[in-house]
């Protein structure tokens, strides 16, 4: 970072300022976007937007918005840049799941695995699991 | 909780720059702005991040900062305005006009 915000005391200690507060740093020209970037959600994204509120609705309570946002920031730097904003949520999510014992370690790595093999990365899905999807 | 501030009060921001989730913009602490609005209680988001209550509920402000008072390099028109809704923990009464 080349420059740093003026900020007030303590601005000159970069160490106090956690990487996703970034407001006001310089980041280059702004390039808005054009109709054309729009672009329609996936739908993994929409499932972990319902996940979400699923699991923050009234009765559930197994997140805030503010768990889910402080989880976000404890990704770390390198993390919080490259990945996607879903995927900040879906990681958030998960540890925030994790730390409350909704969910194991154990029994999310076994599934990610089950998924892993029946969804090879790039693969259509496959005929199976689509018929059986069908209502 | 009724509210510490007013309208028109000017308060300055805590300089202040603790670890875990805050929703104060680290580009005004130690800075000095003015109330526009008190929007209500709500619960303390540095809380409810931790999986705790957030209660009590704490007053939140609608602050404006002349921009060009928050960084050093700003070359906009010096009326502009920056507006950050803060939460009373964060505030102090300030003597200066801004």
């Amino acid at each position: 970072m080349s420059k740093e915000t003026k900020g007030g005391p303590g601005s000159s200690h970069l160490l106090l300022r956690r990487h996703h507060d970034m407001g006001g740093l310089p980041a280059g020209p702004v390039d808005p976007p054009k109709p054309e970037d729009e672009h329609d959600y996936a739908p993994w994204e929409k499932r972990v937007d319902a996940i979400l509120r699923l699991l923050a609705d009234s009765k559930r309570r197994l997140i805030t918005t503010d768990e889910l946002r402080r989880g976000i920031e404890e990704l770390g730097p390198g993390a919080y840049d490259e990945m996607s904003y879903y995927e900040r949520w879906i990681a958030s999510i998960t540890n925030n799941l994790v730390e409350k014992g909704v969910i194991t370690v154990d029994e999310l790595g076994r599934r990610m695995a089950q998924v892993a093999a029946a969804w090879p990365a790039g693969a259509e899905a496959p005929a199976k699991q689509i018929a059986e999807r069908k209502p | 909780m009724s509210a510490r501030f007013a309208v028109g009060a000017t308060v300055r921001v805590r300089a202040a720059f603790p670890p875990g989730h805050l929703r104060t913009p680290f580009f005004v602490r130690g800075k000095t702005g003015r109330v526009t609005q008190v929007l209500g209680p709500y619960r303390n988001p540095e809380e409810l991040a931790y999986g705790r209550s957030g209660e009590p509920a704490l007053p939140l402000y609608r602050v404006v900062f002349e921009t060009a008072g928050l960084w050093d390099d700003y070359r906009g028109a010096a009326r502009d305005t920056t507006v950050v809704d803060i939460y009373e923990n964060w505030l102090e009464p300030a003597e200066e006009t801004v």
